[in-house]
């Protein structure tokens, strides 16, 4: 009882602090500098219809490199802890008490399975065009194999197909990163290939290249992620 | 606008309140993915739609699945303690 009475008190205490943040809270008249130069130049310099994107991929690139890191050495923490410890075994044993999917589930699933890769795919590949990119795009791709797994729980992926498209995926980012800065303004910098018209998929240099391998970086890791989650060890 | 804003913002508060006061684990996994859910559809209705896909794909989905698959392994593990532990007093009991 304490117990809560002080977690109230906390959380009481905790909102007073915000308050001010709260009142004192307007709407900005006009970006910021950094903010007005990236809009206006943005498009121009990249050649990227979305200025999102041109802001991940290039502007705060290195940023973009460190979460993808981050990602790895998540994804190496789960694989470290639940990895392939035991093969066969206790596996089959488990599986066999499970029941299948409803007729419903299995013919969804099914159905869903391309067209999810497919979307996934178009996510990334267009991601200097529309909304989202390679972190969104891995995702809807991981999330079409978790719907996989949900009809046929007995599908064994091959982790070392998975760990190499990974590793290759990660090593040929930062190859292009270094590339830009042999051949353009600096690390990371897309510009070493032609940026071309504004809006058409082949454009924006290498930053449909460096999305589409951060897109199968991240899906990759996930669907490495959700495996070793549901192989009992 | 603004009454959309408020209405979904209260709809966030009420499922994390129940997220975490329910006392079904996997009632309480799908609502917080409904909480992620919400924030999604905020960020599209406030012109972001980079980060909203972000949101509804890791925030509603895959961390809703990988936590059901983590709780499954959880109960799987308790069940196969519960039952190595009869065995163990039930041969202690017969010598």
């Amino acid at each position: 009882m304490i117990k809560r009475i002080i977690i109230i008190i906390t959380l009481i205490g905790l909102s007073f602090v915000l308050l001010p943040l709260f009142l004192n809270m307007e709407d900005a008249e006009r970006l910021s500098e950094l903010s007005q130069t990236y809009v206006t130049e943005g498009a121009e310099e990249l050649g990227t219809a979305n200025l999102v994107t041109a802001v991940v991929v290039s502007y705060r690139g290195l940023d973009t490199l460190g979460e993808v890191a981050v990602l790895f050495a998540a994804t190496a923490g789960v694989t470290l802890l639940l990895g392939t410890k035991k093969k066969g075994g206790s596996v089959t044993d488990l599986l066999e008490e499970r029941r299948g999917g409803s007729e419903l589930l299995n013919t969804g699933a099914a159905l869903l399975f391309p067209v999810l890769l497919l979307f996934g795919a178009y996510i990334f590949v267009h991601g200097h065009l529309t909304p989202g990119g390679g972190f969104q795009g891995g995702v809807v791709i991981a999330s079409a194999f978790v719907l996989l797994l949900f009809i046929e729980s007995d599908r064994e992926f091959s982790h070392s197909v998975l760990h190499s498209l990974e590793a290759l995926s990660g090593a040929a980012y930062v190859l292009i990163g270094l590339i830009g800065l042999w051949f353009a303004a600096g690390f990371l910098d897309p510009r070493f290939l032609p940026s071309g018209e504004i809006g058409r998929l082949l454009s924006a240099g290498a930053i449909p290249l460096i999305y589409s391998l951060i897109g199968i970086k991240v899906g990759s890791e996930l669907i490495g992620v959700v495996d070793s989650l549901r192989r009992r060890s | 606008m603004i009454v959309v804003y408020i209405l979904l913002g209260l709809m966030m508060l009420i499922a994390a309140v129940a997220a975490i006061q329910m006392r079904n684990i996997v009632s309480a996994i799908i609502t917080a993915g409904v909480v992620s859910l919400i924030g999604s559809i905020l960020f599209l209705l406030a012109g972001a739609p980079d980060v909203a896909m972000t949101e509804a794909a890791i925030g509603s989905a895959l961390t809703t699945v990988i936590f059901l698959f983590a709780w499954s392994r959880i109960t799987e593990q308790m069940k196969t303690d519960k039952k190595s532990s009869e065995h163990d007093s039930e041969g202690g009991s017969n010598d």
